[in-house]
């Protein structure tokens, strides 16, 4: 049986210890994987999920190709130990859907029409999952996409909120998404001023709806500047190793 | 896995209509930007299902069928009867339609319905169990398409409720050895909320309600918000490879909530 437990203190600190509006501690890393053309890794509390895109390339099967773009195709995908019971690795209902709708978040920053009859691959696994794992997945997945070298208009964030005990928290964990009132995940595009995913279930009345979406595009743009320091620092470490064997040379 | 979806390309001459009528506040089927199409809903037209409504949205037609079975609780929810959304795109609805498994696209609108009313607590579900932690009622609710004319959610999501809503619950007795056997008689299914989804489309900057499918396959993107009894918010999506700025989601959720209303008013009076 479940324990009755208070997911906020007198303090007003969650489960975890933080305030109501702060994030999960964030790490990310791109260009992990070397098969793939564009990889990235992040974690995200508990969350870890590395990802890997393949293309622009052609278009497999012949008949699903678009004419006038590049199709893009998407996979969410639980690892079986990922969860606190073991998941089939068959997907499920649930990861059909985020398939769907992270797909629909990454492909409005795609320039697919610079890549007609061709194909994007995004792979997404989930090693570890903590609530919020779809939010992480599109922050990792349009890291993983810009790593790929494939023209974005601009990276998309993830980022959740939640409603435990009546109050709004941003980026709820496992336990407050289980045992909280609502769950929000929303995806921003920052240089647009765009959501492209937006989902929740529970119960918000309008001034919380309308709470929750500010708290969640401000998260965003915290996630934003980290994501783009990770890519950063990517490149200064390629111009590192490529200043290095310049002097090895002389 | 999911990909880019092929969509039948509307004739230019249609679409280039469809977007200067926009401009101009009307819709290719004469409606105005924030109209719905007539809503009609008969229920009981299934004898053999517990429950059972049709609702037309205009030319879209959906059958709900609800049947109630016994069966184990979810582990985690030892005392509460259980709740199965499932949709079916029948080929019959639509050319588009093939036989076979369910895709996203149908898994997708199952999701969006069951979120609707598990959230809202529309079904009590604590009133379902039969024999605690071992035999509980399970609510089935299958989603059958028959014509596919845009906003399937909607249809779909106004046919649960009032299948639901005309729905019997089998009563069992517990005998001596502390077996359930099923009677003759019936009760109401216990019902506590009336959440109803509106469902909105983005064509070039325009937002329409209720879209129809030629503007469905124009949209960029949809959003479908499910508002309960007491004006609350209780499931949202947003479907397409669209966006929407903050400023169009928030006056989307204005219009989608007064729609709701009007149509609890209409046809779920007694959910006001």
């Amino acid at each position: 049986m479940v324990t009755v437990q208070k997911l906020i203190n007198e303090e007003g600190l969650r489960v975890d210890g933080r305030r109501l509006d702060e994030l999960r501690p964030i790490r990310m890393e791109v260009g992990l994987l070397a098969n793939a053309d564009g990889s990235a890794y992040i974690e995200h509390g508990k969350n870890k999920i590395i990802v890997a895109v393949y293309g622009p390339k052609e278009a497999q099967p012949k008949h699903v190709s678009l004419h006038d773009r590049a199709v893009v195709r998407c996979r969410y995908h639980m690892a079986p130990f990922s969860t606190d019971e073991r998941k089939s690795p068959a997907p499920s209902r649930r990861e059909i859907e985020i398939s769907k709708v992270v797909r629909e978040a990454l492909e409005p920053v795609i320039f697919t029409e610079y890549f007609p009859r061709s194909m994007i691959d995004i792979f997404i696994e989930v090693l570890q999952s903590d609530g919020g794992s779809r939010c992480a997945a599109i922050t990792a997945s349009s890291l993983a996409l810009a790593d790929a070298g494939i023209p974005l208009r601009d990276l998309v964030v993830g980022c959740a909120v939640g409603k435990v005990e009546g109050k709004l928290v941003l980026d709820p964990s496992d336990i407050e998404d289980k045992l909280g009132e609502a769950d929000m995940p929303i995806a921003f595009i920052p240089v647009l001023g765009k959501i492209s995913l937006l989902q929740m279930d529970g119960m918000f009345t309008e001034e919380e709806f309308i709470k929750a979406l500010n708290m969640a595009k401000e998260a965003c743009m915290k996630i934003y500047a980290l994501q783009k320091q990770t890519l950063k620092e990517k490149y200064l470490q390629v111009e590192k190793e490529v200043r290095e064997s310049l002097t090895l040379k002389e | 896995m999911s990909i880019t979806p092929q969509i039948e390309p509307l004739a230019k001459i249609k679409s280039k209509r469809m977007i200067k009528l926009l401009t101009s506040g009307k819709r290719l089927d004469g409606r105005g930007l924030l109209d719905y199409r007539k809503i009609e809903i008969k229920n009981g037209v299934i004898e053999k299902a517990e429950g059972s409504a049709l609702v037309s949205l205009g030319e879209t037609k959906v059958l709900v069928g609800v049947k109630i079975e016994t069966g184990s609780p979810y582990p985690d929810l030892p005392n509460q009867g259980a709740l199965t959304v499932n949709a079916e795109f029948v080929p019959l609805a639509h050319r588009y339609f093939e036989p076979g498994p369910p895709d996203e696209n149908s898994i997708e609108l199952a999701r969006i319905v069951d979120r609707g009313i598990r959230e809202s607590g529309a079904i009590n579900m604590e009133s379902l169990v039969i024999i605690p932690g071992r035999l509980v009622d399970v609510v089935f609710v299958d989603i059958y398409i028959l014509n596919h004319d845009g906003n399937l959610i909607d249809a779909s999501g106004i046919a649960a409720i009032s299948a639901l809503l005309n729905s019997k619950l089998p009563v069992y007795r517990v005998n001596e050895s502390g077996e359930a056997e099923k009677t003759e008689e019936y009760n109401p299914l216990p019902i506590r909320d009336c959440p109803i989804p509106v469902t909105l489309a983005k064509i070039n900057d325009k937002i329409v309600l209720d879209p129809s499918l030629d503007e469905e396959n124009t949209a960029s993107a949809k959003l479908t918000m499910t508002f309960t009894k007491d004006g609350k918010i209780c499931a949202i999506q947003k479907s397409g490879i669209g966006t929407f700025t903050l400023q169009e989601v928030i006056e989307a959720q204005k219009i989608a909530r007064e729609k709701a209303n009007e149509i609890r008013k209409n046809f779920f009076r007694e959910w006001i």
